[in-house]
């Protein structure tokens, strides 16, 4: 009876199996696969909506054929936890095949795929995290993205220059947000300003109110804020209730903040907001009208915002390296086509750095104003060509 | 099959003894189980990364099994010890740089199973008092105060951003972790086997009954001479220890540990896995997470976006419709099996 | 100083009013509802379609908020819930995680995943400037309708004869259904009302913290906590739970003691702390009886 039993439940278990599990797929030479992993579901899923959404539209627009090859993508949601998308990489690179990785919707998941793109030599283009260290971890990895760094300095300098001397910085606590920190901090000093104090809210927090109260009750004249866009409308919530206006004391902060995609739904509270970042929605150029046109086409309940841009520009120089290729895969042929590689994206001039392979472009300071109706970042001052700060530091030491 | 009611002319101890010895014997499917788990390896290469997370999730369930099924204490924090483990041996990996003393996988998991057992021994007091609400919220608080610790010590333990550098050594200083993942999953199955096997003793052993007397009844179980709170502690630091290797596996078959190894998630994860493959039948653990790692990957290829919601449906349908989980399910066909095979 | 200790008020009223269904729900039924914070999300969902589509009032989207979820608790209650009582404790905690699977995926599938916030009315902008003190407006309006709301559930049970069948059910449910009280109908109602409360609450907190998919298991934790140190019996209980909690997670962010040189962030770590201290030396919560059921 046991043997009976134990042979028709392994036919059974073997019949399961073979159904649930899908066979390696065959590799076909003209076919060029890219496995696009990212957030789609959990606390950062619309990291991994805006970032589906513009690859796909840049498909749509620029076609599928690049270097004389197909390409076609893969998309996996490794729901924002960083063991799900290291298993995601790896399947992908023996499963599919793949000649490049992208996406990654938070530093520690761009971390955790790092060694697999090392180990396999094939190009990891981080689209969406943006702490600086994470182009240090592979030879492989490529930034589309920013750092925050990046975006932070040069709020820093026109804090200086807009007669700010005393600050209280107030960041969300895990890597970019000391990231921010730190960089915003070292300049404010190096200019002669004075930092009061520097406070750090847990990630996963709803009350921003104490912190919000520590910093007035410091009086500086101004206060610097970076939390992750998908808490920017809860923590300008509770930036208006204190009314920072009153005391003279002026809220400025990373691009992160006023999020495009969320800045409608925050109301007039955040209007005359100042924020640096290297993209906005209503940033002045014919590439940029086309880019978001068509995209709210595709996507008429989104708008796109520096996350899309992440995925869009990325997709444009796997694109680009596989042309200057001609269709090679050799990952570590595309990674030294893209360095170097400079294009007009939509948010402006961008280049890669052929030193550090991360990402060279304009940071735009900007204000918050009403446009048509709806809520828009307007920018007003360039600065052009910022590199990622922390790594050229190190290089200048 | 010994039948019970034949043996009346024997003393009651007798008949006691014939009746665990008969529970604690292997059956045929058992074995077929574990030869196909390892069959599987071969026959289907290219999923052995998932295997290997199936194998890590059932060795974390089957702690969980321990202490929820057994000694009948209601975790919501047993992510802690997973963490734990995991932050144990990442560290230790580290700490040797990949060469063979510190970074040797197999000290690694003893390191991870000692300190685990450790904490788990001392939280365990705290574990033992109140009602079920109250060891649920008790769990579930030092589950949280460990995630905070971990974030806290971002010169330890990375924070936000992970542990980097976290390179073990090869298993035995033979077999390297490849790529296709294939190596990693032998060695994870190979650990859930001999820890299955040992968790399988123990539950079959005097402890593991008085065990269970104490979850059907703690008085009365203390009437009779049972040390209630000691073999509760002891369940309690089993639980950990195992808990702790689970952890200690995934942290060397990734070669990272990030913060989400202590999210609240893993804790109700894992709970979910274990009432859904069956309370208290160390089997559950490992068919909970098998299906449950199955149904994840079928449900978020078909809907990247919204498997949440088919997963939740799931639960709700087998807690209506269903007792005792899949091995509740598979014991009733089980038994219909036999009964239609005419075996009395 | 003393707008920290507002602020805290302010949030611990929240909490109550967040949390008291659950409680009771809990102490009724001995049922643990671990969907409970799905009710709130709700709630919250409501008064954000009302107010950014149909741009109606937060003063119109409260009552609607309470209404709409209530029936929806009622539903769910006689349908679902009700075969659910006898069950043990983890199918239970298994069902509701399931169900809170599903709201959030619904509510993902309609409201998008970013999170939502809606506008506090004109009228309830701005502070008072008293002095050293400034007090915001909106919160006042919390504190004002978060104690009447408590005054009206306090008097509600002592008073009422629906409250002493309550309170009556709530002590031994065994008995009372022996001297001919109708427990199931009472805590049918009772759940609509908790369910009803938590979407009010939900409303009422969208236009403080926003409201997304993630809601309810944000949340749930610091249900379970007030739960667990206000214990389950009564409503003062979990009412003063509500107010320590709020207040000691503001003032542990607020105050961050430096020892050695190094600055120690208490803020995360202080709201579970009180809460397993409590329940290792009071395991029945700080404020609830000794007698266990």
């Amino acid at each position: 009876m046991f043997e009976i039993l134990t042979r028709r439940q392994a036919l059974g278990a073997f019949a399961v199996a073979a159904c649930v599990l899908t066979p390696v797929a065959v590799r076909a030479e003209d076919v060029v696969k890219i496995g696009v992993i990212v957030p789609m579901t959990g606390p950062s899923a619309s990291t991994g909506r805006e970032i589906e959404a513009a690859i796909k539209l840049f498909q749509a627009q620029k076609g599928d054929k690049a270097g004389g090859k197909k390409v076609e993508v893969i998309f996996k949601d490794d729901t924002g936890v960083a063991d799900i998308t290291k298993r995601l990489a790896q399947e992908l690179v023996v499963n599919d095949h793949v000649a490049a990785i992208a996406g990654f919707g938070l530093t520690p998941l761009a971390l955790a795929a790092a060694p697999i793109a090392t180990q396999a030599k094939i190009p990891e283009i981080v689209m969406a995290a943006g702490t600086s260290i994470i182009t240090e971890a592979s030879p492989f990895i490529v930034r589309t993205s920013f750092t925050l760094a990046q975006d932070t300095v040069p709020l820093a300098d026109w804090a200086l220059n807009n007669g700010i001397k005393k600050v209280v910085t107030l960041v969300a606590d895990y890597g970019p947000g000391i990231d921010a920190e730190k960089a915003f901090v070292e300049k404010i000093k190096a200019g002669g300003g004075q930092v009061l104090d520097s406070l750090r809210a847990p990630l996963k927090n709803p009350e921003f109110a104490p912190f919000l109260q520590k910093a007035k009750d410091l009086k500086p004249d101004a206060l610097f804020l970076f939390v992750p866009s998908g808490q920017g409308a809860q923590l300008m919530k509770q930036v208006a209730e204190r009314e920072f206006a009153k005391d003279n004391i002026k809220v400025i902060a990373t691009g992160d903040v006023t999020d495009d995609e969320q800045l409608n739904g925050m109301g007039d509270s955040v209007l005359g907001m100042i924020t640096s970042m290297m993209y906005s929605t209503a940033h002045n150029s014919p590439e940029n009208k086309a880019f978001v046109a068509a995209f709210e086409k595709a996507n008429p309940t989104m708008r796109p915002n520096f996350m899309a841009l992440g995925g869009y520009d990325g997709m444009a120089l796997f694109y680009a390296a596989l042309e200057k290729t001609k269709g090679d895969t050799d990952g570590a042929k595309l990674v030294d086509a893209m360095k170097g590689m400079a294009w007009m994206s939509p948010r402006g001039p961008i280049s890669i750095d052929p030193q550090t392979r991360d990402i060279v472009q304009n940071v735009y300071i900007r204000k918050v104003e009403r446009r048509d109706g709806q809520l828009y970042n307007i920018e007003f001052e360039t600065v052009p060509a910022v590199k990622d700060p922390v790594k050229a530091a190190k290089a200048g030491k | 099959m010994t039948d019970a009611t034949a043996t009346d002319s024997r003393s009651g101890t007798d008949r006691a003894m014939i009746y665990f010895a008969e529970r604690a014997r292997w059956r045929g499917p058992e074995v077929a189980l574990w030869i196909g788990a390892f069959a599987l390896a071969f026959l289907f290469p290219s999923r052995a990364l998932l295997f290997n997370e199936v194998a890590i999730l059932a060795l974390f369930a089957l702690s969980l099994d321990l202490v929820l099924g057994y000694a009948g204490i209601v975790s919501l924090g047993h992510g802690a010890f997973f963490g734990l483990g995991a932050y144990a041996a990442g560290l230790l990996a580290k700490a040797g740089a990949g060469a063979a003393p510190l970074s040797d996988p197999t000290l690694g998991l003893l390191f991870a199973a000692l300190v685990c057992a450790a904490v788990g021994y001392v939280t365990s007091f705290l574990v033992l008092r109140g009602s079920d609400l109250t060891r649920l919220m008790v769990t579930l608080g030092v589950a949280l105060i460990f995630q905070e610790i971990a974030n806290r010590m971002a010169w330890l333990t990375g924070g936000a951003d992970g542990l980097q550098g976290v390179a073990p050594a090869n298993i035995l200083g033979m077999f390297e972790f490849d790529l296709y993942g294939r190596n990693a999953y032998l060695y994870s199955l190979t650990v859930l086997m001999v820890l299955f096997v040992f968790a399988r003793k123990i539950v079959h052993s005097p402890f593991g009954i008085s065990l269970r007397a104490i979850k059907g009844n703690s008085l009365r179980a203390g009437a009779i001479g049972i040390p209630v709170n000691r073999r509760l502690n002891g369940a309690y630091t089993l639980g950990a220890a195992y808990a702790g290797v689970a952890g200690a596996l995934l942290a060397q078959t990734t070669a990272f540990v990030s913060l989400d190894v202590l999210d609240f998630h893993r804790s109700a994860d894992v709970m979910l896995i274990v009432v859904f493959g069956g309370v208290g039948t160390l089997y559950g653990a490992v068919v909970g997470a098998a299906a449950f790692k199955a149904m994840y990957d079928v449900l978020a290829a078909a809907t990247p976006q919204y498997w949440e919601f088919w997963l939740g449906l799931v639960l709700v349908l087998l807690v209506l419709f269903v007792r005792g989980g899949v091995m509740g399910l598979l014991g009733a066909f089980y038994a219909r099996l036999q009964r239609v095979g005419g075996r009395p | 100083m003393l707008t920290i200790l507002f602020d805290g008020l302010a949030y611990g009223m929240l909490l109550f009013v967040l949390a008291v269904g659950l409680s009771v729900t809990l102490g009724l039924m001995n049922f643990i509802n671990l969907a409970h914070g799905a009710f709130a999300m709700a709630g919250g969902y409501v008064a954000v379609v009302m107010m950014q589509r149909y741009g109606l009032s937060l003063f119109w989207s409260l009552p609607a908020a309470f209404v709409l979820t209530a029936a929806v608790g009622a539903l769910l209650e006689r349908t679902l819930y009700v075969r659910l009582y006898d069950k043990t404790h983890l199918e239970q905690v298994l069902f509701t995680i399931g169900l809170t699977f599903m709201a959030m995926a619904t509510v993902d599938y309609f409201m998008g995943a970013s999170p939502q916030i809606v506008d506090v009315p004109k009228a309830l902008e701005g502070n008072f400037e008293l002095g050293i003190v400034s007090l915001n407006k909106y919160r006042i309006f919390v504190i004002a309708v978060c104690a009447l709301l408590t005054i009206a559930l306090q008097l509600g049970l002592s008073k009422t004869r629906f409250g002493s069948r309550l309170r009556a059910a709530v002590d031994d449910s065994r008995v009372a259904r022996g001297l001919g009280i109708d427990v199931t109908a009472i805590f049918a109602l009772t759940f609509a009302f908790g369910s009803g409360l938590a979407g009010f609450g939900g409303a009422l907190g969208s236009a403080i913290f926003s409201i997304d998919p993630q809601f309810p298991l944000k949340f749930m934790i610091y249900f379970l906590i007030v739960i667990a140190v206000g214990g389950t019996s009564t409503i003062t209980g979990p009412f003063l739970a509500s107010i320590l909690l709020g207040v000691a997670d503001v003032a542990g962010k607020y105050y961050t003691p430096e020892i050695g040189g190094h600055r120690i962030e208490i803020g995360g770590f202080v709201i579970y702390t009180i809460m397993v201290l409590v329940l290792i030396f009071r395991p029945q919560g700080l404020f609830g009886r000794a007698v266990g059921k």
